[in-house]
């Protein structure tokens, strides 16, 4: 249904949404962030959790060393813990994640389309999504156009997200709306639908690169939204909250509103994951110690 | 769906087998050696057994609280009487966790209210009545500096005190905190199935070296707050049903007692088809699920406006479905026991009217527990304002859905009661809010939430919903000779 909307179709589609009132979704987020999960569901949870990660590194000092030591940490992070879901690299560094992961079924996740501001003309940015996708990008992360989006064209976000699907063909794109720059809870809800509506298998909280990233009540938004537009069109999108996400506590707290927003149908890394880079470790530590019974501390786990 | 592992919270209070009586600050037998027993409501196991007051312990401890207002509570200046209600406030904070778990053993609620909201927010009664106490000049309009000598308003005197099952150690905050502060001393008659957490407060008010007959607690039935309200006392204030307010106000008529009544409510919640729809959704059960509905001022009504009513109850009763009954304390429990088997009869009752009637029943697959007084969360569709279900207060996690065509067609159904405690408005347009809180008559309108309280804010209903407010400046004046 997405596809076949017209730019002014989608806008203004988008524009009837009805409000979010911020308070009310903070108080249902705070809620649900007090659910205890404790024994065999942490345990579960912590599984799950790893299992949903897109193990990332975006620093302008990543080189192929860095990279392959990501892979082998992706593939198999601590003895019989499961792999997590992709590791998520710059364009540039496709080739060397794609030949590190090749066969192992950990997904390769490139950010592109001028990541994180993405204020480069767009053929530069198709070029780009196009070129990351050639090297071996499984899944394309790409970065709307928010000085669009706010200065009210949002006809031309939607053409330009309609391009960037097009480009990545072959690939999952998922849309990242950096809701930290959007502000408000309204914005978030829609700019979530037109993502949806122009073709996202994703829509992503956050590019890491800002002051506010994923936060509890933004990402419950974002699951509404994709529970919603499936229950309107019959198309299922995933959720990804990036950013911010460093401890087992968060992440169970996220898996929670999952559970009790969405259901099963999107408890599982196909239709949920976490952008995140030093999660991992705290998952780990958390997994031993439900094993063992004790902390082990930070020095038996690996720094990749 | 990923289960939630069982969460018991794992602190115990140390429950004692027997309580006695609280009067002139030790425990007593009562005189006639009358004994009753309190229960679990979760499991129907027996807590512990207590001392029934009757007419001889009313009488004592009147005349102890007497002889404590006059000699040594009145007098005291404001600052000091400051000082003991910190002390208090700070003690049930250091014991918070210890009283929420009791509460929740007593009276049926999950621990996560009792931890999050009951015992918190008493707390915070205390807190802020505890600053009120040396700067009393200012909260009657009109009086700072007027009095002789800058002289504060003087206390009423002996305050009888009753109150309900909801919310044992909350009610009592509200009723206690204000009167101290004001100089007053208190006689309270906690509920009949709900005495635990009152009798742990007199434990800590002898911790806190509050002056002996200062708070006297009398644990009974109707016979024991009959008594209370008929002994000398100079105020009575009572939260609980309409029918006892009544009476009560019947039995001081024509003395010189003082008297405030928080009774019942049937409150609407009134859904606008601009309303944040999600928000709303939360908004509805946290009016009507919260405390199992055992809430005076509970959203039992919910008006929706027709051109959304679909959408909305979709979504309600999809988020109905993931309320977790059950141990209530469990971390994880969403909604508790019934507080008692005559109250799971009276809910039952009516909701059997309710079908009855023709609207129709609602209720999500959950299992219950095989022992204790349960009732599943439970939704009527098609209610129409002639159905009992829409008049009479339920108390129990029951919600009688109604819809409207126009703004003004809400005001009149929801204004269409004999009760006005409480409303809620949930638009996405400031001013329907404006416009809409004008009409209602209610003593409380919430606007895009349901259920919030301040001890800076004052509560209180409007027609048979009572008189007087407790809580705020407002509150004060009701412990006040003005």
């Amino acid at each position: 249904m997405g596809s076949i909307l017209s730019g002014t179709e989608a806008a203004s589609l988008v524009r009837a949404l009805p409000g979010v009132d911020a308070v009310g979704l903070e108080a249902r987020a705070a809620g649900l962030a007090t659910r205890s999960v404790k024994k065999e569901s942490k345990a579960k949870a912590i599984d799950l959790a790893i299992s949903m990660i897109d193990l990332t590194t975006l620093e302008g000092a990543d080189t192929p060393g860095k990279v392959k030591s990501l892979a082998a940490k992706a593939v198999r992070p601590d003895g019989d813990a499961p792999s997590t879901a992709a590791v998520c690299v710059y364009p540039s560094l496709v080739p060397t994640a794609a030949a590190a992961l090749a066969g192992t079924g950990v997904k390769v996740a490139s950010v592109a389309t001028g990541f994180p501001a993405g204020q480069v003309p767009l053929e530069i940015r198709l070029a780009d999504t196009e070129s990351a996708v050639r090297a071996g990008a499984d899944e394309i992360d790409m970065v709307v156009n928010r000085g669009a989006f706010l200065s009210g064209d949002l006809e031309r976000v939607y053409h330009e997200i309609k391009a960037v699907k097009a480009a990545a063909e072959g690939a999952r794109l998922k849309v990242i709306l950096e809701t930290g720059e959007l502000v408000t809870y309204d914005d978030v809800r829609r700019a979530s639908w037109l993502a949806m509506y122009a073709g996202a298998d994703f829509i992503k909280t956050s590019t890491g690169k800002v002051g506010v990233n994923a936060t509890l009540p933004v990402t419950l938004l974002m699951m509404q939204a994709v529970r919603d537009y499936r229950a309107l069109t019959g198309i299922q999108v995933g959720v990804k909250p990036a950013g911010g996400i460093r401890n087992t506590k968060d992440a169970i707290k996220y898996l929670v509103c999952i559970n009790e927003t969405l259901g099963d149908d999107w408890l599982s890394n196909e239709w949920f994951r976490f952008g995140a880079s030093s999660l991992l470790n705290d998952l780990l530590m958390q997994r031993q110690k439900l094993k063992t019974g004790h902390y082990s501390g930070p020095d038996y786990v690996t720094v990749d | 769906m990923f289960e939630y592992a069982p969460a018991p919270e794992s602190v115990r209070p140390q429950i004692k087998e027997h309580y006695g009586l609280f009067i002139d600050g030790r425990f007593t037998d009562a005189a006639d050696g009358a004994v009753f027993k309190s229960l679990n409501p979760s499991t129907e196991e027996i807590l512990f057994t207590v001392a029934e007051a009757g007419e001889a312990d009313v009488r004592a401890a009147v005349a102890a609280a007497r002889r404590a207002q006059e000699a040594v509570w009145g007098p005291m200046s404001g600052t000091e009487r400051g000082k003991y209600l910190f002390r208090i406030a700070r003690l049930l904070q250091e014991r918070a966790r210890e009283f929420a778990v009791a509460e929740s053993l007593d009276n049926g609620k999950p621990i996560k209210e009792t931890r999050d909201f009951d015992v918190p927010t008493a707390a915070q009664h205390f807190f802020y009545h505890a600053g009120w106490a040396d700067k009393l000049a200012f909260a009657v309009p009109g009086f700072a500096g007027q009095g002789p000598g800058g002289a504060d308003p003087k206390p009423l005197g002996v305050v009888g005190q009753v109150i309900p099952w909801n919310f044992p150690i909350l009610m009592l905050a509200w009723k206690i905190a204000p009167a101290l502060a004001c100089g007053n001393t208190v006689v309270l008659k906690p509920a009949e199935t709900t005495p635990l957490t009152a009798l742990m407060f007199a434990e800590l008010c002898q911790e806190a070296d509050l002056p002996p007959g200062v708070v006297n607690i009398l644990p009974g039935a109707g016979a024991t707050g009959s008594a209370l309200v008929n002994s000398p006392v100079d105020k009575v204030a009572f939260t609980g049903s309409t029918a006892v307010g009544r009476a009560i106000a019947k039995a001081v008529a024509g003395s010189k007692k003082k008297v405030t009544l928080e009774l019942g409510g049937k409150a609407a919640n009134i859904v606008f088809d601009d309303a944040a729809i999600d928000q709303a959704v939360e908004g509805i059960v946290n009016g009507i699920f919260f405390n199992q509905g055992h809430v005076c001022c509970a959203g039992s009504r919910l008006l929706v406006q027709e051109s959304v009513a679909e959408e909305v109850l979709a979504r309600l009763k999809e988020r109905v479905s993931t309320l977790r009954v059950g141990d209530p304390l469990d971390k994880n429990t969403d909604i508790g026991a019934i507080n008692s088997a005559e109250q799971l009869a009276r809910i039952t009752g009516l909701a059997k009217v309710g079908e009855e009637e023709g609207a129709d029943v609602w209720q999500p697959a959950c299992d219950l527990p095989e022992r204790g007084f349960w009732f599943r969360p439970t939704v009527f569709t098609g209610v129409q304002q002639s159905m009992r279900i829409a008049q009479e207060e339920i108390f129990g996690p029951v919600l009688s859905v109604l819809t409207f065509r126009t703004p003004d067609e809400a005001i009149s159904k929801a204004n269409n009661t004999p009760y006005g405690l409480s409303a809620g408005v949930w638009t996405e347009k400031g001013s329907k809010i404006l416009w809409a809180a004008e009409r209602l008559r209610a003593g409380v309108v919430w606007a895009n939430t349901f259920n919030q309280f301040d001890a800076a804010s004052p509560f209180g209903g409007l027609k048979e919903s009572g008189y007087g407010r407790e809580g705020g400046r407002q509150g004060l004046e009701a412990y006040l000779d003005v």
